[in-house]
């Protein structure tokens, strides 16, 4: 029984760990159990065996308690008779008693070395899962990776892994105990004496069905249980993060009724499917309490008969102990293992995304890029099959130009960026950097040829200087220095408590306009010859703008660039434009041809600029 | 942690009462069973007759029944009690976070207060339904249990007391080692996620960085740090079962050792009593250890628990510090709104957001205020809406201070468009109608005169088409243009617009505020925005920098007369514009 509570605090761990469902909450359905597990088998086919040791201690545990009772009877039997004849064996009694407490001991042992085997079998498994998947993400494509099923899969994957852990920890060793325990008491249940087996195992059943019909009754609680939670959450976030507007609007009092009304339901399945699922131990206890009464007073009936000795009695009030606990832990195990089971189908559905070709015996390197041109020939790409985006594209960019791509929101500029940086793959034709097509180098070998500075300034938990010197080694402190006296954020950082050794976290307050600075300082540290850069539309202050302003002109000096433009200067001093709308390039040339032009672009600049003010 | 069950109300106590009762009675019960093993015992060895056999099986049928029940209603109270509290403790702190100022909001921050809602009551909900249980049932228990067993053979006594002391060094031992490496495990297992969080969002940055390997040894190390704490924590709880079965086992068949030598020793009077009490003594001593170790599950539960109590608490006793006045209506003038000397200091900020600020905007005007970011231009408009008070000076909004209104009878006057527009999961109509009268006709015009009508008469149902959770199936112009709807729909006597015209295209910008001048007209209308253009035409531009107002006039005076204004409009405008 002690074991027990033992269970409740390993479940309670691992609510907090990875939100866990509880024992008896309504069990996902794998597709395939038995795939499932044999993919996780085969996953962990070099741990083959310690799998194989832990479940073999767990088995040799299980029988080595099994001798426990029996001695018992033994020892009794001894004493009982002891009392009758007047001289007690006692050498006997000892000795008995001190096999056994060997033979405990030895049991426990192997149960510590099964508990300690599995754990750290466990604990690599997923530690190595969670490298794997770690490794897949930076492999798979951004086609995939951008659509958001794929970030849903991510986020369950994670929660997975942690599900999946606790079910190899704990319950396979104990499941396999549970059953050679059941099976175990039963036969020596039976071997000992037939009749009081029987009256045991008629109770063990009649617990066994109640139990099944409860956790059938309380699935739907528990379902319901789930949903309301998740109402209640949804409605608290969005009335949280909606606060100004709640109030503004005097909504509070509206807000307040959804919020009690759900949470009144919640109440009503919080408080049914707990005393539901609270009623399995007392039930269990009560099916064992009924057996060991019966047991008393069919084995004291039996003893009366002189048909069994007393020895026999105290042997299966023991056994009646050891026989109930399985019951409970074979139905909570078997829920778990099937959760676990779904929970490792969606692991392996990540393994088995596809992932980018190996490029190994592609271009590693080229040179002189400086003075190369960028040339798109014959470029057909969309995102999807059925629908491209891009038709037949011819351009050619010489060195050091200035490209800038302008259309409404939505026009799918970033396509633009996408396609020259290898993201995504074209339908046909090439785009080739000095005669080279990109198709014939490396991924890392193009990203190696641009330096990109994107809208989303992305900086990581991290010291300054890791950010600024992401990805490339041998970045000596004058470099990193110098890129930020150069875009004018050295000062800043040298205001912060450690320098370039303050750690970024979600705390730290820095301003939209100093990130930017930040992800252009890291650009010229990459010191690539091409550009790909996003001018920001969020607005900062003047000051700060005037800044990265300058920045991004310091970054463009010299190299061929790639502007997602929104600035009147650098749309107007861009040596060529390519004006996009929904998805495809409709015009090219530069400011003055294109007003000329009356077209589209023509129609953009009047709109949205000669207004007055740029967007 | 106490200090949370402070918010238990006569219900509460009452389902505690009942849940104490039951499981004291269950308790006894249940350790009363054993006692007639010990009168069979007795007549087995006596060969006493079948029917006083039966009849004290029959006394254990009845209270082990009785067992059952008193624990069955143990478990209703306490689910009843654990549903129940949590229920009234959500609903405690969402009531006081309603009524927090945005001071409060920011001071805790958005995100801490949903985590204080939702997963800190669950954790005390889970600490109420499994740990309070055992917390009422260990002392019950091993009370009763020793006080059963406290015969005069003190031979077995010691023997217990050696065995459970072995577990309590154990016990020790795992609240020192173990308890606080699960705890810790938290912590890696939040850095961990982070990481793979970094890892999806900058997947672009990562790979035209070629950092993919930078981020995977990242990975590693916090996956490494993660799984050894781990495998440490869990190896010492493995000790655990073991542990508990070794010594539960060795102190049953201990008990019949020494008993055999006790029974050996002892007058054949005195041998049938003390082989009868022995049978009877080794169930209690497991009942002994069983509760002992439920001090375990309880010592791991008390500290997260402490955590989100603490957290909880934290909530429930700050007071929000924006209180109602009295009035309900205005006294007398309408639709005008006055500063006077108004400074305002975030609080725990070093410098002044607003210093001294002065103006005032009469029936009808249109105030727009421009200037950098951090300039003051929110915080302003928020001093209006009374999201904030002012650490100096007054506002007067109808002629009377903005804290002499209650905040409903304030704010019923003000249609109120923020940076970010906010729209709730439901429909165009509720969000348009929010928290007023739903009329569908005042529904339309709404949405008509913010231009949203064309979009809208293309999303499916119109109106009544369904709004995602954070508008998310509406893009950005849209929900900034249904968040205009929604002031507009209140017909109230002020408009707020805090920067809402920048997510708009120039043209429906410009349409917009036309529409608004032509069928709202006599409305007074606050305009915080970034765009030169956007603020032309107002009755009055007032010129923000570091707090403090730097030029106040037209579009064409300020040209003339204020620097920082034609700075602004340098960067903005077209040289031609300029002249």
């Amino acid at each position: 029984m002690a074991k027990d509570s033992y269970n409740l605090g390993q479940v309670e761990m691992k609510t907090s760990g990875g939100g866990r469902r509880g024992g008896m909450n309504a069990a996902e359905k794998p597709k395939s159990f038995a795939n499932a597990w044999s993919m996780v088998l085969k996953y962990s086919r070099k741990q083959l065996p310690m799998i194989i040791l832990g479940i073999s201690c767990a088995i040799i545990s299980v029988i080595l308690t099994l001798f426990g009772p029996d001695t018992l009877k033994q020892i009794t039997n001894l004493i009982s008779s002891g009392m009758k004849t007047g001289s007690m064996d006692l050498n006997l009694i000892v000795t008995l008693t001190i096999r056994l407490g060997v033979i405990y001991l030895f049991s426990a042992v192997i149960i510590y070395v099964e508990s300690y085997t599995m754990t750290t079998y466990s604990a690599r498994l997923t530690q190595q899962m969670r490298n794997d998947i770690s490794r897949k993400l930076n492999k798979i494509p951004l086609s995939r990776t951008d659509s958001s099923s794929f970030g849903d899969l991510l986020s369950r994957v994670t929660n997975d892994v942690d599900t999946l852990n606790l079910a190899l920890d704990r319950t396979i060793a104990e499941m396999v105990a549970a059953v050679i325990t059941f099976v175990g008491c039963a036969v020596m249940m039976l071997i000992t004496d037939y009749r009081l087996a029987l009256t045991a195992l008629l109770f063990a059943a009649l617990g066994f069905v109640a139990m099944r019909y409860i956790i059938k009754y309380s699935q739907p609680f528990f379902t319901n249980r789930s949903k309301f939670l998740g109402m209640l959450n949804g409605h608290i976030e969005e009335m949280y993060a909606g606060h100004i507007i709640v109030r503004g609007f005097n909504g509070e009092d509206e807000s307040e009724e959804v919020f009690s009304a759900i949470n009144e339901k919640l109440y009503e399945t919080n408080w049914k499917s707990q005393f539901l699922s609270g009623l399995m131990m007392p039930i269990m206890e009560l099916v064992s309490n009924r057996g060991y009464v019966a047991v008393c007073v069919y084995g004291a009936y039996l003893v009366a008969r002189g048909e069994i000795e007393f020895g026999v009695v105290i042997a299966f009030i023991v056994y009646v102990k050891m026989f109930t606990m399985p019951l409970t832990q074979v139905a909570e195990g078997t829920t778990s293992l099937q959760t676990a089971a779904a929970a490792a189908e969606r692991i392996f559905q990540l393994f088995r995304e596809p992932e980018m070709e190996d490029e190994s015996d592609k271009i590693q390197h080229i040179d002189n890029v400086e003075k190369a041109d960028v040339v798109f020939d014959h470029v057909n790409f969309g995102y999807t099959p059925e629908k491209t985006v891009i038709n037949d594209f011819n351009f050619t960019v010489y060195p050091g130009h200035h490209v800038a791509i302008v259309g409404p929101t939505g026009a799918g500029k970033t396509t633009l960026v996408n396609l020259l940086m290898r993201f995504y793959e074209l339908n046909s034709g090439s785009i080739s950097i000095g005669g080279v097509k990109t198709s014939d180098m490396s991924r890392e070998c193009v990203h190696s040829q641009f330096c990109m500075v994107l809208q989303d300034t992305w900086l990581f938990n991290g010291t300054v200087r890791d950010n600024l010197a992401f990805g490339k080694e041998h970045v000596s402190d004058e470099e990193i220095i110098n890129a930020c006296k150069s875009v004018g954020i050295h000062h800043y950082i040298m205001s912060l408590p450690q320098g370039y050794d303050t750690v970024l976290n979600d705390d730290s307050n820095m301003s939209v306009g100093q990130r930017q600075l930040m992800t252009i300082a890291r650009a010229m540290i990459t010191n690539a010859p091409l550009l790909i850069l996003d001018e920001a539309t969020s607005s900062v202050d003047t000051r700060t703008e005037q800044m990265v302003q300058n920045a991004m002109n310091k970054l463009t000096e010299g190299r061929t660039s790639f502007t997602i433009a929104h600035r009147l200067s650098t749309i107007r001093d861009a040596d060529i434009i390519l004006v996009m709308k929904d998805g495809d390039i409709v015009e090219t040339g530069n400011h003055r041809e294109l007003l000329e032009a009356n077209g589209f672009y023509a129609e953009l600049w009047n709109s949205q600029f000669t207004e007055g003010a740029a967007i | 942690m106490i200090r949370v069950f402070r918010h238990m109300t006569g219900k509460h106590v009452y389902y505690m009462l009942g849940l104490i009762i039951f499981i004291a009675a269950q308790v006894v019960m249940e350790l009363t069973v054993p006692d007639y093993m010990s009168d069979i015992t007795k007549l087995v060895n006596t060969s006493g007759s079948m029917e006083d056999i039966w009849a004290c099986g029959k006394m254990m049928i009845l209270f082990s029944v009785l067992a059952f029940v008193s624990s069955i209603i143990s478990k209703y109270y306490s689910s009843r009690l654990a549903a129940s509290f949590s229920q009234h403790l959500r609903s405690k702190i969402f009531h006081r976070v309603e009524a927090f100022s945005m001071e409060e909001i920011d001071r805790f921050s958005t995100a801490s207060l949903i985590t204080r809602s939702t997963n800190d009551c669950t954790q005390i909900q889970n600490v109420i339904s499994r740990g309070l249980n055992q917390l009422i049932r260990v002392p019950i228990m091993a009370g009763y249990a020793l006080f059963k067993i406290s015969t005069r053979y003190w031979q077995w006594l010691v023997f217990t007391a050696a065995a459970v002391s072995v577990l309590f060094v154990l016990l020790i031992f795992l609240i020192i080692y173990a308890h606080p490496r699960f705890r810790k495990m938290q912590r890696y297992t939040d850095n961990l996620n982070q990481v793979t969080r970094e890892n999806m969002t900058g997947m672009r940055v990562i790979r035209a960085y070629n950092a993919e390997n930078y981020e995977q040894n990242k990975f590693r190390k916090a996956n490494d740090e993660l799984t050894d704490n781990a495998l440490k924590a869990r190896r010492a709880m493995g000790l655990m079962q073991p542990a508990t079965r070794f010594i539960n086992n060795e102190m049953n068949v201990g008990i019949y050792c020494i008993g055999a030598f006790m029974i050996a020793s002892a007058g054949s009077a005195e041998q049938l009593e003390i082989f009868s009490e022995m049978v009877v003594f080794s169930t209690y001593a497991a009942r002994i250890v069983r509760a002992f170790m439920g001090l375990n599950m309880i010592f791991n539960m008390i500290p997260r628990a402490s955590v989100s109590a603490e957290r909880i608490n934290a909530i429930l006793d700050t007071e929000p510090s924006i209180t109602d006045g009295q009035l309900t209506r205005e006294k007398g003038e309408k639709g005008t709104l006055r500063f006077e000397n108004v400074s305002f200091t975030y609080p725990g900020a070093g410098s002044e957001a607003l210093s001294n600020i002065s103006f005032t905007a009469e029936k009808g005007q249109t105030v727009a205020f421009i200037g950098a970011t951090g300039s003051g231009k929110s915080t302003l408009t928020n001093l209006v809406m009374r999201f904030f008070d002012a650490t100096q000076g007054r506002v007067l909004v109808d002629g009377t201070d903005v804290r002499d209104y209650t905040q409903q009878a304030l704010r019923e006057k003000i249609g109120f468009a923020p940076q970010q527009a906010v729209l709730f999961t439901g429909t165009v109509r509720s969000n348009v109608s929010y928290a007023a009268e739903d009329v569908e006709e005042k529904v339309r015009d709404a949405v008509r005169i913010a231009q949203a009508e064309e979009f809208v008469s293309h999303m499916d149902g119109e109106i009544n088409a369904p709004i995602a959770r954070g508008g998310a199936n509406v893009s950005g112009g849209q929900k900034q243009r249904l968040s205009i709807a929604r002031a507009i729909y209140r017909e109230p006597e002020f408009y707020i617009f805090d920067d809402t015209f920048s997510a708009l295209d120039y043209k429906t910008d410009r349409i917009l505020r036309a529409a608004l001048k032509k069928e709202t007209a006599g409305v007074t209308t606050l305009i915080v925005a970034q765009r030169i253009g956007t603020i032309r035409d107002a009755d009055k531009i007032i010129v923000l920098d570091e707090g403090k107002i730097v030029g106040e006039g037209t579009h064409s005076e300020l040209m003339k007369n204020c620097e920082i204004y034609r700075e602004i409009a340098r960067t903005q405008l077209s040289q031609e514009e300029l002249g």
